[in-house]
Formats: C-alpha cells, sequence, structure tokens
C-alpha cells in the first residue's frame, strides 16, 4: 500500500459496536520513518501557532468534534478534563509554550493533523504490528508491553490480530509505536459518534501529506 | 418474540410445551434483562451528552473568570461502563453544573455591584477616594482598572480634586522571545 492509498478500514468488536455505535479505527500505511521536520513543514506550523489563539481553545470543547471526544471519554470512564483528548492536550500545549514547537516530523504531521482537524491520531511501527488493526476489550491475563502487570479485563485497547498495542486514548505499548528506526508506520484515527467520516478521511490526508513533504 | 415461544405454539403435547415455556421463559428472560441494561446505559450516554453540552457553553460563558472548579472526575478506564457508574457519571456531571451555574450567578451579581460601583465612583471620585475597581472585578478580560485618585498628587488631595483614572492596559511582555522555528 502506498502512501496515495486509501485509509483502511480497522475491526471493531461486535460487543463495542452494538455498545458504542460510532466507534471505528481508520488507518493509512505510509512507506517511511520519522526524523526531522523540513523548514516548511515548521513554518506550517508557525502560521498554525499564529491561527490558533486562547478564544479558540476556550471554545473548543463546545465545538461538534472536540464534544464527540469528550462525551465518548465519559461514557468510558475517563475524565477529559484530567486527561485530556487529544485535540484539547494539543491546544493546551500551543497555550503554555505560545506556540507549537516542532518535535518530529511525524509529532509535526499529527499536531497539524489533529488541530486542523480536531480528530485523535497516533502512529504505530507498522513493521511490528500483525495484521489489521482494530478496537476491542481484553481479555483475562492480557497486559500492555513495557507496563508491569495485567490490564484489567475489558480494558479498551488498539489492538492488531495478536496483541494490544496500546490503551484507546492511552499509552502505547513499549516497541509498537514509532522510534527512530522505524522505516514504515501506520497513521490511525479512532472515530467516535458525532465525528463525521469526511473529518476522519481529513485528518489521516493531512497527517500523510504532511509526513510526505 | 422469542424463539422458544414460538416453538411452543407448533407443538401439540403438554409436556412438551411447559419445557419449551421454561426454556423461551429463561432464555427470553435474559435476553430482555440484557436489552433492558443495554437501553438503560444508552438512555445515560444521551443525558451525559446532554449534559457535556450544557457544561462546555456554561465553561465558554465563563471566561475570563478564573478559580472555577470543572472535573468531576474519572471512573476509570477505557472500559465499557455499567449502569451504575453511568449514573454515577451523570449525577456527578449536574452536580458540576448546578454547582458552576450557582457560582456564575454569585460572582454575576458581584461584578453587577461592582459596575455599579464603576458608574458611582466616576460620578462622584472624591467620596471613593483611592478605590480601585480592575476589569477581573466586573468579569471582563484585561488588565485595565478604574482608579479614584487626587488631580495633581498632594495638592490635589488637599483642595479635594479627585478623578477617575483609567489605566492603560496589560504591562507589556517581558522575558526571552519565544523559540523562532523555520529559521
Amino acid at each position: 500500500m502506498g502512501d496515495e492509498a486509501v485509509p483502511e478500514a480497522g475491526w471493531v468488536a461486535p460487543e463495542l459496536r452494538e455498545e458504542f455505535p460510532g466507534l471505528a479505527l481508520r488507518y493509512l500505511l505510509i512507506e517511511h520513518g520519522s526524523g526531522r521536520a523540513p523548514r516548511q513543514v515548521k513554518k506550517r506550523l508557525e502560521a498554525l501557532s499564529n491561527r490558533f489563539s486562547g478564544p479558540q481553545a476556550i471554545h473548543l470543547r463546545h465545538q461538534p468534534i472536540p464534544w464527540a471526544y469528550r462525551v465518548f471519554y465519559r461514557h468510558i470512564g475517563l475524565d477529559p478534563d484530567e486527561q485530556q483528548t487529544p485535540v484539547e492536550a494539543v491546544a493546551l500545549e500551543r497555550m503554555k509554550r505560545g506556540g507549537f514547537i516542532s518535535r518530529s516530523l511525524l509529532d509535526d504531521a499529527l499536531t497539524i493533523a489533529i488541530i486542523e482537524s480536531g480528530v485523535a491520531m497516533r502512529a504505530f511501527d507498522a513493521g511490528r504490528v500483525e495484521g489489521r488493526l482494530g478496537i476491542r476489550q481484553t481479555e483475562s491475563g492480557e497486559g500492555l508491553e513495557g507496563r508491569p502487570g495485567e490490564l484489567p479485563p475489558g480494558t479498551l485497547v488498539i489492538a492488531d490480530e495478536a496483541r494490544p498495542l496500546g490503551l484507546l486514548f492511552g499509552a502505547t505499548a513499549a516497541g509498537r509505536g514509532v522510534q527512530p528506526r522505524t522505516a514504515r508506520m501506520l497513521l490511525a484515527a479512532v472515530q467516535v459518534k458525532g465525528v463525521p467520516e469526511i473529518a476522519v478521511e481529513e485528518a489521516i490526508w493531512l497527517a500523510a501529506d504532511v509526513m510526505r513533504s | 418474540m422469542p424463539e422458544g415461544v414460538l416453538k411452543i405454539e407448533a407443538s401439540d403435547s403438554s409436556l412438551q410445551a411447559v419445557d419449551a415455556l421454561e426454556a423461551a421463559f429463561g432464555v427470553g428472560s435474559e435476553r430482555i434483562d440484557v436489552l433492558t441494561q443495554r437501553r438503560a446505559r444508552q438512555d445515560l450516554r444521551r443525558q451525559i451528552a446532554l449534559l457535556e453540552k450544557r457544561l462546555g457553553e456554561l465553561f465558554a460563558s465563563v471566561f475570563p473568570r478564573q478559580g472555577m472548579d470543572w472535573t468531576v472526575g474519572a471512573i476509570g478506564g477505557p472500559r465499557v461502563l455499567g449502569v451504575a457508574e453511568l449514573e454515577r457519571v451523570r449525577d456527578a456531571l449536574a452536580a458540576r453544573f448546578r454547582e458552576a451555574q450557582a457560582e456564575l450567578g454569585r460572582r454575576g451579581q458581584i461584578e453587577e455591584q461592582n459596575r455599579g460601583l464603576v458608574e458611582a465612583m466616576i460620578a462622584e471620585p472624591q467620596r471613593y477616594r483611592w478605590v480601585r475597581v480592575s476589569n477581573q472585578d466586573v468579569g471582563e478580560p484585561g488588565c485595565q482598572h478604574w482608579h479614584s485618585r487626587p488631580r495633581w498628587g498632594i495638592l490635589g488631595m488637599l483642595l479635594g480634586w479627585w478623578r477617575v483614572k483609567l489605566s492603560s492596559g496589560c504591562p507589556l511582555a517581558k522575558g526571552p522571545r519565544p523559540q523562532q522555528t523555520g529559521t
């Protein structure tokens, strides 16, 4: 699958599909790793910093997409004021630091995509993923690599066909995220009820576009 | 209609009918219970979404006031919450919404009084000597303040020449320049 490919639809466990209609996962394979962000990406981030101001951050939580993620957080037992939704976390960082700070090509791509679309995005090392990605509940005895102990059964995770890769809206398993030696990555977007399909596609497209620059 | 009940209607034997009825009610009531629970959860999720929306609107309307608590607390997740847990989330959200609304109302009254005070200060500055009211006191953004002070310093004090001065705003930013990217 090349960079121009259409994002693939991840699977969602049937019991979760029934419980949370609208929950979905879309992802796209990118045939290269991260690294330093080129100058045009840094400039784009700088322009985005100037466009995104305090009042926008204040009004984020009653815009449809950020609100949808806040609601979903409540539905799954998280408090979005303690553990921010991705778009609120990025906005908060902007307010604290006075701008979006460039870190790496991937981080910058995700920041741009998240702020522009409001959609929750993350990335995995494609070389360390077995089969298709999806969302499911953990079973008894399952854990997250690099994290001591087992996860409580029923924890919502993003998984491949072999193991959990990360908590849904939380930590990524050790070695499953993108690292300096990663050669291929999966850009994944989690869709919840209230987030339109077009926004998810736009988010993935935006991040992929920055990654290709 | 549960499948077991259809089987009873098709059967001629009364004994078979009893067995089928038991099976039907056993499976059926379980199924009904599952569906009822799910419906209850969906209903609670709708209520949580509505409360979250109202809380978000209130949060935006409160700006620039600070010092209000918005956290509701996490039940613990991410996982599928049961009816009782969703009820706890809903109740906590409703309580937080009520508290925030009451606090906003209380602050609104104080701000209204302060706006009245500013008007009175402007009308009769000599009656409110050295009184200072900031934008924050009237629920407005910015760093301006109204200050009743004498014209020409000590001379104004002695002669009773008082006036209300409006400060020019926030001090200029200081400290190191933010890091420039792309250069």
